[in-house]
């Protein structure tokens, strides 16, 4: 840690302001705000709660590449030519995650989010500071993610300031939380900003949607789907675009997505008269709850193996945190929400310090010449077709 | 059946083509392009894949396109579908050649 207090003062203090926002007219623990299969790890007091946990237990495993030796990112980076490491690209997309509070606990989430993460909520002080980095870098996409990101009281404002600055936002949107009540009015709010909803649907069918995102989750998912169709999303509109996110319901690689894309179209319209206007498909990274899940379900070492051996060279240059500033709720900037949850700071190269740096004081030149930080994990992002916020890669 | 069946075999399934480099290139090559989307979808022929697995008792084949089915988009209804396709056509070869049965029951009959 390396922020002074006065910094630490206003990333971590929590302001009255917000407390009255924090009322959503349902309590989000219950299951009417939406599915919960698992708990927490946080809540549970889970080792893996903790990043260092996570990254000792994937750093530990006894994996080896195709020549033998153990199995490290930065080694496969180093062989197809890159000995410097992953290095950074042109910034394109400024991904702010406001926060780990969810009205669903799904049983893959990266962030391990939930109804009881209230403590990771991103301030207006932050986000007024994100805008200001925004403004001092080329992106022309800002993502904002969570937890669920409308349940933060800046949710809105960050749109809004988003949207006057000339950018394309993009909500990234578990569906269920339109159904609260105090959010009924989202899906034409955020019609009228052209804001592209990014939302996730692990399968286009019932079992595995609900197997992943609890009992229910399929049938409030549907229901939303409609609500935002209602509202001009998904008729082909490039204001009102309606993204499908799929990851696996399980041990393996996601998919082609646009071979799934063309079946889940005609199936969602055939089957419910939903409609969508592209699917992207993501790899399960393994962390957070994916990884407690690999770890108890005995599919650990085999789905790490999986992604070894899908190494795919031509997923590389594509890589998101080569073209993403990934801000935290606390403000904190990392290369990507992977290394975010796994608190992998960035690396300023030539920087007497740890090279940790907040939106306060963001600096572009500095960011694009860090050396992007990997581990284990990495593998994720590489397999198969690739994998980022964006999709398939390759 | 442990003595035969070892699940390595599976992930070194391409060293067959040490015993004959043209031909195992040849048939992966064909391999490959077989399971590309085409008239049919990669999912489509997984889920044959997956039916003809069943058909032809082959644990390899089962394995392999269980996972394959999955990644490709199936669901678990869906593979268990495509999984009775093959039983009601071998049972239904069965049960067709009932006819020649019937023929001859037919001819020595009274």
């Amino acid at each position: 840690m390396t922020f002074n207090k006065d910094a630490d003062e206003r990333l971590f203090h929590a302001p009255d302001d917000t407390q009255a926002a924090l009322d959503y007219g349902v309590d989000l623990d219950s299951p009417e705000a939406g599915p919960k299969p698992v708990i927490s790890l946080r809540r549970r007091g889970s080792s893996l709660a903790s990043a260092a946990e996570q990254l000792r237990t994937l750093g530990t495993l006894d994996l080896v590449d195709a020549q033998g030796r153990p199995a490290n990112f930065e080694q496969h980076i180093a062989d197809i030519g890159m000995a410097r490491g992953l290095r950074p690209a042109p910034l394109e997309i400024f991904q702010i995650n406001v926060g780990k509070l969810c009205n669903m606990t799904c049983k893959h989430c990266h962030v391990d989010a939930g109804p009881d993460r209230v403590e990771a909520m991103m301030t207006r002080a932050t986000a007024e500071a994100c805008l200001a980095a925004l403004d001092q870098t080329d992106c022309r996409t800002v993502d904002i993610t969570g937890g669920a990101p409308e349940l933060n009281p800046n949710f809105r404002f960050l749109v809004e300031e988003s949207i006057k600055r000339g950018k394309h936002v993009i909500d990234r949107c578990n569906l269920t939380i339109l159904l609260v009540p105090k959010f009924a009015d989202l899906p034409e709010w955020l019609a009228e900003r052209g804001v592209e909803v990014v939302c996730s649907l692990p399968h286009y069918r019932q079992r595995n949607t609900d197997a992943q995102r609890g009992d229910g989750a399929y049938e409030k998912s549907i229901q939303a789907l409609r609500r935002l169709n209602e509202a001009g999303y998904g008729q082909g509109d490039p204001n009102k675009i309606l993204t499908l996110m799929t990851n696996p319901a399980g041990a393996f690689l996601a998919g082609s997505q646009a071979s799934m894309e063309r079946e889940w179209k005609a199936a969602l319209e055939r089957d419910h008269g939903a409609r969508f206007d592209r699917l992207i498909a993501l790899n399960n990274m393994p962390i957070s709850r994916f990884l407690e899940w690999l770890q108890n379900s005995g599919n650990l070492v085999s789905y790490m193996n999986r992604l070894l051996d899908g190494f795919n060279p031509a997923t590389v240059p594509g890589v998101m945190c080569r073209n993403t500033v990934s801000v935290g709720w606390d403000g904190r900037v990392y290369d990507c929400d992977f290394n975010q949850m796994l608190d992998m700071e960035i690396a300023v190269e030539g920087s007497s310090s740890e090279g940790a740096m907040t939106v306060f004081e963001f600096s572009p030149e500095k960011f694009a010449a860090r050396r992007i930080r990997t581990a284990r994990h990495c593998y994720g992002c590489t397999a198969g077709a690739g994998s980022s916020c964006g999709g398939a890669t390759a | 059946m442990s003595d035969y069946y070892k699940s390595e075999h599976l992930a070194n399934f391409a060293k067959i083509a040490d015993g004959q480099k043209e031909l195992g290139q040849a048939f992966f090559s064909y391999y490959g392009k077989v399971f590309e989307d085409g008239a049919l979808t990669a999912r489509e022929k997984s889920l044959i894949a997956l039916a003809v697995a069943h058909a032809v008792q082959c644990p390899y084949c089962i394995d392999a396109y269980s996972k394959d089915a999955q990644e490709k988009g199936a669901d678990f209804e869906q593979m268990t579908e495509a999984l009775h396709v093959a039983v009601a056509i071998r049972g239904g070869a069965s049960l067709v050649h009932g006819m020649q049965m019937k023929m001859h029951v037919e001819e020595s009959g009274m």
